[in-house]
């Protein structure tokens, strides 16, 4: 049995789809199929070729760096079973694709460095005083910390800036998943004495009036993150900020 | 007073750690990585990190942390930074719990803890089961923080590839690759220190994630760093067989409960660690033999001696359906003990399509970790030259090791959950002991001479040209394979003479023939098939070294098992394999251990219970770098 990887590669301004034939093995994924492209990189009509090039890391789901379009769905490679993909589609033959939203280095390779930037721009950390030993942080309940521990699962991965209709060339919307974050360190009670400083940047015009709920993100999530929730709890706190600014004496 | 200007090579917890501690006393850091420091590989560290709070009334305390570790390493760890580490463990959770590290919680809202392999107290800390994960982000976190204050500066997608080294041997920056445009380039700075973590690529599957190759520190070791105690890899007893990779169950799907077993066949038997002949269990009913073997211990003992027990079941011919698999079993746990382990019992179904919750997993061991590393240098608290040496310092003056990557905390076995805080721990003394070590410099690496970064940067791009000019018929993936089934087969769980000098002669004859590769990518864009044929070098060289030393130590020790030496011998063999490079083979030699604490006392986890062990001369001028 095989099946076909029908990969959309090259460089920025010369992608062309190539096909390469992958034998088939009980519970074999994206990544097996194409470390076996890399080994023997011939392509279906059997001319070598340059070898497919992509991200990977942890091949468990947790660390984020094989994010790519599999049959046109951002979702990470290692979890994407070949199996499954032609159970679910019917056909033997699998696309994959870079992410689109972000700047194409080569075949399957995208640079998020953006979304590491929104990490900066809604100041994503906890403000401690320093790393001393000053004692426990403060009590947290096991209700509280099972939230905090989801948002936190957030692996920076893309998938869900690439499925929001929003995050376009005409926008300059920073995507749900530093929102989303902004959310877990407001949530943390030392975090809280804080939260204006993440509040403030979702006020800005790449903020959180850039989202046109469609909901994509949370459906692709890979950990299962609630972040049109997320968002909507945000939106809430961005609304009583505007309030407590209303009431507030101008610095003027 | 100018700024001191440090390089940190890595970006996992150690890595993170030091950059974080550095920036905090006014350094300014260069932070460089093969990847986004937040997919670093301790992200696969699932079920928790270990200090001693007894918070669960068990009186236990960081001086039974510290005899549990130096046991579970059977004796080959020096003894003053385990006793450190373990002293520091609770303030470094303490950090973390105000880093917003989202850890589990008692219904009152304190730090929950569950118990983890090679002890009897309940002394790890979690955050579900991805612990790492969790530890990684908030410590990415505050290096971020830093970054916006400018204190550090990142090179993600960059890859160290040589040491500069000034004309009296001190390091003085590093020369690195752009891993998207394949550019060398040259960074200064007055202190390098290397967190780059452990080697399992060159048994090519493991636990580990593909950027652990080793290669920084086989580049290190081909540079004169001494490489300490490399034939000790920790083989993970249970992990899922795959085609890319063993992914890990963690240790703690047995802390909340979960047990091995196989069925039972009474026509066979087993010798037990007294000495007793019993019968493989019942025939055709649960044989859960690690409970009947160690009575103790039970499913939590060290990882060697699980997985060696593993292999001897499944040599007997107990593996499930006859194969080389036992069951790790979990559905008899509560929901809410399930629940705290979701995130392992998660991995386990998206790869296998099995359920776990319902039916028993199918698992077989791995390589996981490796003891071994670079030697770092570790003045105690109250030796006489304590402050005119610098802890974790490799034997290349102004070159650190630090986390997997260095060797000092786990001597012949590691025991659970004990990895993320050594990491964190040996970050920290970094990030304390650099600093000063820079200020005992009489000049800085800018009045270093031009010629040492550029006949530096010279080698690296002769020996980028001849890789990307071979033209030989070799492929270095098949080279990879032929590496990875001899170390696999003979450096591992079981070894013996014989197949590890035929497994030096192998990567001998492998080496021979990486000389006539020829690449299938020749690019300069993200040629990654340049990349692995440059690491694969330095992996050649690690991989000699671990097969070395332990073609050399006629012993069993912790991880280090050879049947035709079935006893610990410390009369010959209590002492610290140390490898300095050679072209043809490593050169040898040994390092005492320093055993000021603890005597070696035997390893026993069939009858042990829980003691007061007495530490000796324990220092009264501790400072911990937290």
């Amino acid at each position: 049995m095989t099946c076909t990887l029908r990969i959309f590669r090259g460089e920025q301004g010369k992608q062309y789809w190539e096909e390469f034939e992958v034998h088939l093995s009980p519970h074999l994924n994206i990544i097996a199929a194409l470390m076996g492209i890399q080994e023997r990189p011939i392509n279906k009509k059997q001319k070598k070729v340059a070898p497919v090039v992509w991200e990977q890391g942890c091949l468990e789901e947790v660390c984020g760096s094989c994010s790519m379009l599999i049959n046109g769905r951002p979702r990470q490679a290692c979890t994407a079973l070949i199996d499954n993909l032609i159970q679910a589609s019917g056909s033997t033959t699998i696309t994959l694709a870079p992410l689109s939203k972000f700047p194409l280095m080569r075949d399957l390779v995208v640079n998020r460095d953006s979304m590491f930037e929104n990490l900066k721009k809604v100041r994503a950390w906890i403000d401690v005083d320093d790393s001393y030993d000053r004692g426990f942080g403060p009590k947290i309940s096991p209700q509280v910390q099972e939230a905090m521990y989801i948002l936190s699962t957030c692996m920076t991965c893309g998938c869900c800036t690439e499925a929001c209709p929003q995050v376009n060339a005409h926008s300059t919307f920073m995507g749900p998943a530093p929102i989303s974050q902004v959310r877990l360190f407001n949530a943390n009670p030392t975090g809280k004495l804080q939260a204006e400083t993440r509040l403030r940047p979702l006020m800005q015009k790449e903020g959180l009036s850039g989202c046109g709920n469609a909901q994509n993100c949370a459906k692709v999530c890979p950990k299962n993150i609630p972040l049109t929730e997320s968002i909507a709890v945000m939106g809430r706190e961005l609304g009583k900020q505007a309030l407590k600014d209303l009431s507030r004496p101008s610095d003027a | 007073m100018a700024t001191k200007k440090v390089i940190v090579v890595g970006g996992g917890l150690a890595g993170l750690s030091a950059a974080m501690k550095l920036a905090e006393k006014g350094c300014f850091v260069k932070l460089v990585s093969v990847t986004k420091v937040k997919r670093s590989h301790s992200v696969c560290a699932q079920g928790g990190i270990n200090a001693a709070m007894n918070l669960k009334g068990e009186d236990d305390s960081p001086l039974i942390h510290a005899y549990d570790t130096i046991k579970g390493g059977d004796f080959l760890a020096d003894q003053p930074p385990v006793l450190e580490m373990c002293l520091a463990a609770p303030a470094i959770i303490r950090m973390l719990d105000r880093f917003g590290c989202p850890f589990n919680r008692t219904l009152e809202g304190n730090l929950d803890f569950r118990r983890f392999g090679g002890t009897l107290y309940n002394r790890t800390a979690f955050c579900g089961a991805s612990t790492g994960q969790q530890l990684l982000y908030s410590l990415d976190e505050q290096v971020r923080r830093y970054e916006a204050k400018g204190l550090v500066e990142k090179f993600e997608n960059h890859e160290f590839m040589r040491l500069v080294l000034d004309d009296e041997g001190r390091a003085r920056g590093i020369i690195y690759m752009d891993l998207f445009n394949m550019k060398l380039e040259v960074m200064k700075g007055d202190a390098v220190v290397f967190g780059t973590g452990g080697p399992g690529l060159i048994f090519k599957k493991s636990t580990n994630s593909t950027f652990c190759t080793g290669a920084a520190n086989g580049r290190l070791y081909m540079q004169g760093m001494y490489y300490a105690n490399g034939e000790f890899i920790q083989i993970h007893p249970t992990a899922i067989p795959g085609n890319d990779k063993l992914r890990l169950i963690s240790e703690s799907s047995r802390g909340e409960g979960g047990r091995i077993w196989v069925y039972g066949d009474a026509t066979k038997s087993i010798t037990t660690p007294e000495g007793k002949t019993i019968p493989c269990g019942r025939t055709d009913e649960p044989w859960y033999f690690l409970e009947e073997l160690y009575p103790a211990f039970g499913n939590l003992v060290p990882r060697d001696i699980a997985s060696r027990e593993i292999l001897r079941i499944i040599e007997l011919g107990l593996g499930v359906n006859g194969e080389s698999q036992v069951y790790l079993d979990v559905t008899h746990l509560s929901k809410d003990q399930q629940h705290k382990i979701e995130s392992v019992l998660d991995i386990y179904r998206k790869f296998t399509g099995e359920d776990p919750h319902k039916v028993p997993m199918k698992i077989f061991p791995a390589v996981h970790y490796s003891m071994g590393g670079a030697w770092a240098d570790w003045p105690a608290a109250d030796d006489p030259d304590r402050w005119t040496r610098y802890r974790h310092m490799t034997n290349l003056p102004g070159c650190f090791n630090i986390g997997e990557s260095e060797s000092g905390y786990h001597g012949a076995n590691r025991l659970g959950a004990n990895s993320l805080i050594s990491c964190i721990f040996s970050g920290l003394v970094a990030g304390v002991e650099i600093p000063r070590y820079i200020d005992s410099l009489s000049s800085s690496f800018e009045t270093a001479p031009p010629n040492i970064y550029l006949e530096a940067l010279a080698k690296e791009e002769a020996f980028k040209h001849d890789l990307l000019t071979r033209e030989g018929p070799e492929n270095v993936h098949r080279l990879h394979d032929e590496l990875a089934e001899v170390m696999v087969a003979n450096v591992t769980t079981k070894r013996n003479n014989k197949d590890l000098q035929y497994t030096m002669d192998k990567i001998k004859e492998i080496r021979e023939r990486y000389k006539n590769i020829s690449l299938d990518d020749r690019g300069s864009t993200l040629n990654q098939t340049y990349t692995f044929a440059n690491q694969f070098a330095p992996m050649l060289e690690l991989a000699l070294v671990m097969t070395k030393g332990a073609l050399l130590r006629n012993e069993f020790r912790g991880s280090h098992y050879k049947p035709e030496f079935p006893e610990r011998d410390d009369e010959h063999w209590l002492k610290t394999t140390m490898a300095r490079y050679e072209p043809e083979e490593p050169d040898i030699f040994y390092r005492p251990i320093d055993l000021r604490h603890l005597k070696p006392v035997k390893r026993d986890y069939a009858k042990a219970k829980k003691i007061k062990p007495t530490l000796e001369h324990i220092p009264t001028n501790i400072q911990l770098p937290i």
